[in-house]
C-alpha cells in the first residue's frame, strides 16, 4: 500500500522516557466472572521497550488480561504495576495518562468524525486541553501532532474523509494512530491484523517495527506470520493460565504449543 | 445522533472566507426580523411572546445541549433556571421582606454561581445514572426543590413566593418596558445561542460528543468521562440561569409554581418539539408552546373547550412529534429541503 515510515518520523511520536525496572508487571493476576475465572493467576513482566506476543486459542483468556492492564475491569485478586507504579485500582483514564496505550479487536472508532477529528480527540484526550472551549486554530500543536499520527499509519490522503467511510483495513490503522497519541510508553495491540490483505499484514509490520525503541508493546494476534516477526518475546495462554514463555523461534518449535494451537484447527 | 451532527467538520480545508461571509443568507434574514420587529410588533408580541420565547428558548437550550451533545435526557434545568432566579428575589430587593435587597453587581453574579454549584452537585449525582434513571433522578430533585420552596418560609417565602422582582435601571434604561425587554432577551438568546454553537467544536464539547457517542472508548483516550459529564451540567447551568433571572424580571415575581414538576416537563416538551440535535431547535420549540399557550384560548373556544385545555393541544402536538419524526420540527424541515433539492436536481438533469 504505501512504503515504510521514515524512522525520523516515528521517531517524533512520544517523548516518554524508559523508567528503570519493568514497564509492566502482573502479579497473580485473576478475574472471575461469577464462578468461572477467565484468567488466573497470571504474572507477567514486560520490560521497557520490550515486544511481546500473546498467543492462544479463543477463550484462553487473552482479551481479559488486555481489560484488566486497561482498567476495564478490575481484577479480583493480584497486582498490576505500571512503571514501578501500582495501578490495580486506578480507573481507565489515568493509566492512559500515564502513557498506557491500547487498540480494540473490533474497531472502536468515532464513525461521524473525521479521520483527522479522530486522531484530534486522541490528543487532547492525553494533554490539558481536555477541557478548552476554545476551538482550535489552524496552527494548533495538538492538530500538528494528529497531522503526523495519521502520516504514521499512512492515512494522509484520507485526512479529511468520515471515518464510516474509511475501508475495514484503514480503520485498524486508524485504531493504532489513536493509541499512539501524545506520550505512548507502553501499548496493548489486541489483534491488529484480523480482517487485513496480505499487503495490509505487511504495512502493518511495517508500522509496528517503525515504531520507536522506546515504546514497548504486547500484541494478542492469531496470525503467527505477523506475531513471531514484530516481537521478541511469546507468553503463551491456555485456558486463562500462562502455559509457556519463550522466544519466537522456540515457541514455534515446542511440539506441546503446535499440539494445543497450531494444530488445533485455527489455521 | 453522532458527532457528525457538526456538519463543519473541525479541520478540513481551511476557509478563506471570514465568518461573517459564511453566514447564511436565511440568517441574516431572520436577524433583520428580528432586530426590526419592534417597528411592527406591539408591546404584548414583544414581551409575553417574544420575550417568553427567547426565556424559554434558553431553558431549554440548556437541555439541548445536555441531551443533544452529552446524551443526558435532564429535567433539572427549570430548577437550575428556578435557583438563579429565586436567588435575585432573595438577595435583591422585592416586595418580600424575606429579601435581603442586596446591588444587582452582587446579586447577578451570585445567582449564576449559586446556580452552577447546584447543577454541579445535581449533575455530580445523576451522571452516575443512564437513559431512564437520569430522567427519575433529575425528576426527583426537581420535585425536592419545588417542594422545599414551598415549605420554606424563612429563605423561600413558602407559597406566596416573591413580588416586585423588578430588573435594575442600568443605564437609565426600565428593562421592563417591551421594547427594552425584548431587545434584553434576543442579546441574551443570541449569546447562549453562539456559544453553545461555539462550544459544539471546541475540544470540551467535541470530547463531550466521543463520551456521548462510545464512552469507553473515551476513557481508553484518557477522558475522564464522569468529570466530562459533571463539567457538561455546570456550564449548561450558565444558560438555564440567563433564562432563569429574566423570567422573574418579566414576570416581576417568583413563587413555587413557576419552578413545578409541569414547567420542567414544560422545557422537555419545548426542546423535543423543537429538535435536540441542534442549538436552534429550543428556540424553534419554544416559540411553538408560547404560540399555542397564547392563541389557543381562541381555537379551543371555537370547539367549545375551556381555555386551560391548551395542553391538551400541546400533548397532541408533542405526541404527533415523538411519532412522525422524533428529531423535531427542525427535522421535518431537513427532510422537506431535501425534497425539494432532490426534485431541482432532477429537473436540471432532465433538462436538456
Amino acid at each position: 500500500m504505501n512504503a515504510p515510515v521514515a524512522p525520523a518520523r516515528m521517531n517524533q511520536i512520544g517523548a516518554g522516557q524508559a523508567g528503570s525496572g519493568n514497564a509492566l508487571e502482573l502479579r497473580g493476576i485473576t478475574k472471575m466472572f461469577g464462578a468461572l475465572a477467565a484468567i488466573s493467576d497470571v504474572t507477567l513482566s514486560v520490560r521497557p521497550g520490550e515486544r511481546r506476543a500473546v498467543l492462544g486459542s479463543n477463550g484462553a483468556g487473552k482479551t481479559t488480561l488486555f481489560n484488566c492492564i486497561t482498567g476495564d475491569f478490575l481484577p479480583t485478586a493480584g497486582l498490576i504495576r505500571f512503571f514501578g507504579e501500582d495501578v490495580t485500582v486506578f480507573p481507565p483514564h489515568e493509566r492512559i495518562r500515564r502513557g498506557l496505550r491500547r487498540t480494540y479487536q473490533i474497531s472502536s472508532l468515532f464513525a461521524g468524525l473525521s479521520v483527522i477529528d479522530n486522531v484530534y480527540l486522541a490528543c487532547v484526550g492525553v494533554s490539558r486541553n481536555r477541557f478548552s472551549l476554545i476551538r482550535p486554530r489552524p496552527d494548533d500543536a495538538l492538530m500538528h501532532a494528529a497531522n503526523m499520527l495519521v502520516d504514521a499509519v499512512h492515512l494522509t490522503a484520507e485526512k479529511n474523509r468520515l471515518v464510516g467511510e474509511l475501508a475495514y483495513g484503514q480503520q485498524r490503522q486508524l485504531e493504532i494512530a489513536l493509541a499512539l497519541s501524545g506520550a505512548p510508553r507502553f501499548v496493548l495491540f489486541d489483534e491488529p491484523a484480523a480482517g487485513l490483505s496480505p499487503t495490509e499484514r505487511t504495512d502493518l509490520i511495517h508500522i509496528l517495527t517503525a515504531l520507536p525503541n522506546h515504546i514497548g508493546y504486547i500484541i494478542i494476534e492469531h496470525d503467527m506470520d505477523v506475531a513471531l516477526r514484530v516481537v521478541e518475546s511469546v507468553t503463551m495462554m491456555h485456558n486463562g493460565r500462562i502455559f509457556k514463555e519463550g522466544r519466537p523461534e522456540d515457541i514455534e518449535d515446542d511440539p506441546e504449543v503446535q499440539e494445543l494451537y497450531l494444530g488445533g484447527g485455527h489455521g | 445522533m453522532s458527532v457528525a451532527d457538526n456538519l463543519q467538520r473541525l479541520t478540513g480545508p481551511y476557509e478563506q472566507r471570514s465568518w461573517l461571509q459564511r453566514i447564511p443568507a436565511a440568517w441574516w434574514a431572520v436577524a433583520v426580523i428580528l432586530l426590526f420587529m419592534p417597528v411592527v410588533a406591539n408591546d404584548f408580541w414583544l414581551f409575553q411572546v417574544m420575550g417568553w420565547t427567547f426565556i424559554l428558548g434558553m431553558i431549554g437550550l440548556s437541555l439541548m445541549f445536555l441531551a443533544g451533545y452529552g446524551g443526558m435526557v435532564s429535567l433539572l434545568q427549570m430548577t437550575v433556571a428556578g435557583v438563579a432566579g429565586y436567588m435575585v428575589a432573595i438577595l435583591g430587593p422585592s416586595g418580600a421582606n424575606v429579601s435581603l435587597g442586596l446591588a444587582w453587581w452582587v446579586v447577578i453574579p451570585a445567582a449564576f454561581l449559586i446556580a452552577a454549584i447546584f447543577a454541579t452537585i445535581s449533575g455530580a449525582l445523576a451522571v452516575r445514572t443512564d437513559g431512564i434513571y437520569t430522567i427519575m433522578i433529575t425528576l426527583a430533585i426537581a420535585a425536592a426543590f419545588f417542594y422545599f420552596t414551598r415549605q420554606n418560609y424563612s429563605i423561600f417565602n413558602g407559597y406566596s413566593g416573591f413580588n416586585l422582582v423588578l430588573p435594575p435601571k442600568l443605564f437609565g434604561v426600565n428593562w421592563r418596558d417591551p421594547m427594552a425587554f425584548y431587545y434584553l432577551s434576543l442579546a441574551c438568546a443570541t449569546l447562549c445561542y453562539g456559544a453553545v454553537v461555539y462550544i459544539s467544536r471546541s475540544p470540551f464539547g467535541l470530547a463531550l460528543q466521543g463520551v456521548r457517542d462510545n464512552p469507553r472508548r473515551m476513557a481508553a483516550l484518557g477522558f475522564n468521562v464522569t468529570a466530562h459529564r459533571v463539567a457538561a451540567y455546570a456550564l449548561a447551568s450558565i444558560f438555564a440561569s440567563t433564562g432563569g433571572i429574566l423570567l422573574v424580571w418579566q414576570n416581576a415575581q417568583i413563587a413555587p409554581g413557576t419552578i413545578g414538576i409541569s414547567a420542567a416537563i414544560d422545557v422537555l416538551v419545548v426542546a423535543v418539539v423543537g429538535g435536540l440535535r441542534r442549538p436552534l431547535g429550543p428556540f424553534i420549540g419554544a416559540l411553538i408552546y408560547v404560540l399555542l399557550q397564547v392563541f389557543s384560548a381562541d381555537i379551543l373556544g371555537l370547539f367549545g373547550f375551556s381555555a386551560d385545555r391548551f395542553k391538551l393541544i400541546i400533548g397532541i402536538g408533542f405526541l404527533a412529534i415523538v411519532l412522525f419524526s422524533p428529531d423535531g420540527v427542525l427535522a421535518l424541515w431537513d427532510r422537506w429541503r431535501a425534497r425539494v433539492d432532490a426534485r431541482k436536481a432532477a429537473e436540471t438533469r432532465g433538462a436538456p
